[in-house]
């Protein structure tokens, strides 16, 4: 029975790989292309057609104690909600995680085959990854898929040797170092409360309570969006699972129901 | 016996590879190498033969940098060398471009010492004919190393090591002589190395040092000959101490 390692290899096969040993450039790969006047514009609206809109509110930032990272766990099919309990924060390795943006199967996936990569990593080289190289890992992997139908935003966030670290990286080859980043469909309402409310030195718990607060603001508005908030901490030991609360609940906390003032009862004219 | 040295994928009876073992040959009858290990230096030393008079002895140069903090010499075949350099100086790059940070010591020699390996485990190819010896320091914790690398595709961290020619007179002199050294001290312990087995003087040896902050420097002759000239007068020192004991019995 063969072992089927294709899980290790992460690129794109390409026609014709080059071999250092003996150089076999032969086999390109053909396919049909559609009779019609602009290729290009047909190109364009094909992958508007397929491109999945990423129904998500997803942040995370850098402040002086580490990283918090917080998302919201709605999935949406459409107009239609199919899970209130999606777990889009996804654990790499105990000191790096990831965060879930775009298609569910494409990030679970590729976050799960980044962990094998950075254990890899750890055996082969005697030390932890970066958050640096491992998000370059990832960025170098959904390169190689661009342009195939991958949906993927995603945040890696960890600490490591020179500190916090915090990535973004998405479906297009795309990355980014940056201290505050929000990804999906509820991101302008997160990036409102999360822009306002940011200092740099605030303490775990303001900071958890940030994060929470700028979720639910998107839940709030935004359809796609909803569930329970989850807020995780990635310190100099790792990340840690701060809190999971329901958003429903949360409105309530943040606003809640002021007794309105009763009308005095009629009562009964006492018989004179 | 004979039928077993033609293919390289081929065992002979007692385990042996015949092909890995002339490669190991042809080190053998290459210029010598001497690598040593201090706290703060590490020194690179080769035997560089006569050149001829119209050839233009910079093009020959025997001690490369394969990044910033790493260097190679090797003894063996050199057209050889040329490939592999360039295979492990891309290699550098590439992990730069791929983790974003430097190479380690260990990491670029297994690289090159794997490639080594796949040489010996192909149709059609022959092994690399040279050994390697690989320093650096580490980009993190700035620990200097120093590793050997050898046609079968082995590598190993050493202390001192020489390869090439008279390889073994050289690493028992090592043995014998070898300590914890720093600075000019770790240049001295070379060149009495490779003394041993080279005729004495300037434009016999070629050295180069690599530390911490300033990188790979190669010595130029000057430099080489005044140090020469030092330890030479500090064997006759010695010759002398020793001689007058004796007198006086």
């Amino acid at each position: 029975m063969k072992l089927d390692t294709s899980g290790f290899e992460s690129f794109a096969p390409l026609s014709g790989s080059i071999d250092d040993v003996c150089s076999d450039l032969s086999a390109h790969q053909f396919f049909d292309l559609p009779n019609c006047s602009d290729f290009d514009g047909f190109q364009k609206n094909a992958i508007q057609m397929v491109k999945p809109a990423k129904g998500t509110t997803t942040l995370a930032f850098v402040f002086k104690e580490g990283v918090i990272v917080a998302a919201d766990s709605r999935a949406s099919m459409g107009g239609y909600i199919s899970s209130q309990t999606v777990k889009k924060i996804i654990e790499i390795n105990p000191y790096m995680i990831g965060t879930m943006a775009g298609g569910a199967a494409d990030c679970q996936f590729w976050h799960r085959n980044l962990g094998i990569k950075c254990r890899l990593h750890e055996l082969a080289n005697k030390r932890r990854i970066s958050v640096a190289g491992a998000s370059k890992l990832l960025a170098n992997i959904l390169y190689s898929y661009r342009g195939m139908g991958l949906s993927v935003g995603t945040m890696i966030a960890g600490w490591d040797e020179t500190g916090p670290g915090l990535y973004y990286v998405d479906s297009e080859g795309g990355r980014l170092k940056g201290t505050r980043f929000s990804v999906g469909s509820g991101s302008p309402y997160a990036y409102g409360v999360l822009d306002n409310g940011y200092r740099y030195d605030m303490s775990i718990e303001e900071a958890a309570e940030l994060a929470r607060r700028a979720i639910y603001h998107a839940t709030f508005r935004d359809g796609a969006s909803g569930g329970v908030v989850s807020v995780y901490y990635v310190g100099r030991d790792g990340w840690k699972k701060l809190s999971g609360d329901d958003v429903g609940e949360l409105h309530y906390t943040y606003y809640p129901v002021a007794p309105s003032p009763v009308e005095h009862e009629m009562a009964e004219v006492p018989p004179a | 016996m004979a039928r077993y040295d033609r293919a390289i994928t081929v065992f002979s009876p007692d385990g042996h590879l015949f092909q890995v073992e002339y490669a190991l040959e042809a080190v053998r009858k290459g210029n010598a190498a001497v690598g040593v290990r201090g706290t703060d230096a590490i020194v690179l030393g080769v035997e560089k033969k006569a050149t001829p008079k119209l050839q233009d002895s910079r093009s020959v140069r025997k001690i490369v940098s394969l990044d910033n903090h790493i260097a190679l010499a090797c003894a063996g075949l050199k057209a050889d060398a040329r490939v592999l350099i360039n295979r492990a100086r891309i290699e550098c790059q590439s992990h730069r471009l791929t983790v974003e940070d430097p190479v380690t010591v260990e990491y670029i020699t297994r690289y090159i010492a794997g490639l080594q390996q796949k040489f010996t485990q192909s149709g059609g190819v022959r092994p690399f004919g040279l050994s390697t010896l690989i320093i650096g320091f580490d980009p993190y914790t700035g620990v200097p190393a120093l590793y050997q690398t050898d046609p079968s595709g082995t590598f190993s961290a050493w202390k001192a090591n020489a390869t090439g020619r008279n390889s073994n007179s050289m690493r028992e002199f090592l043995e014998k002589n070898y300590k914890e050294t720093s600075g000019q001290e770790t240049v001295k312990l070379a060149i009495r190395a490779l003394l041993e087995v080279v005729e004495s003087g300037g434009k016999n040896i070629e050295i180069a040092v690599m530390t911490r902050e300033t990188g790979l420097r190669q010595l130029d002759e000057a430099e080489i000959d005044a140090i020469v000239a030092e330890i030479e007068a500090e064997k006759a020192a010695a010759e002398a101490a020793k001689k007058a004991p004796s007198k006086e019995t």
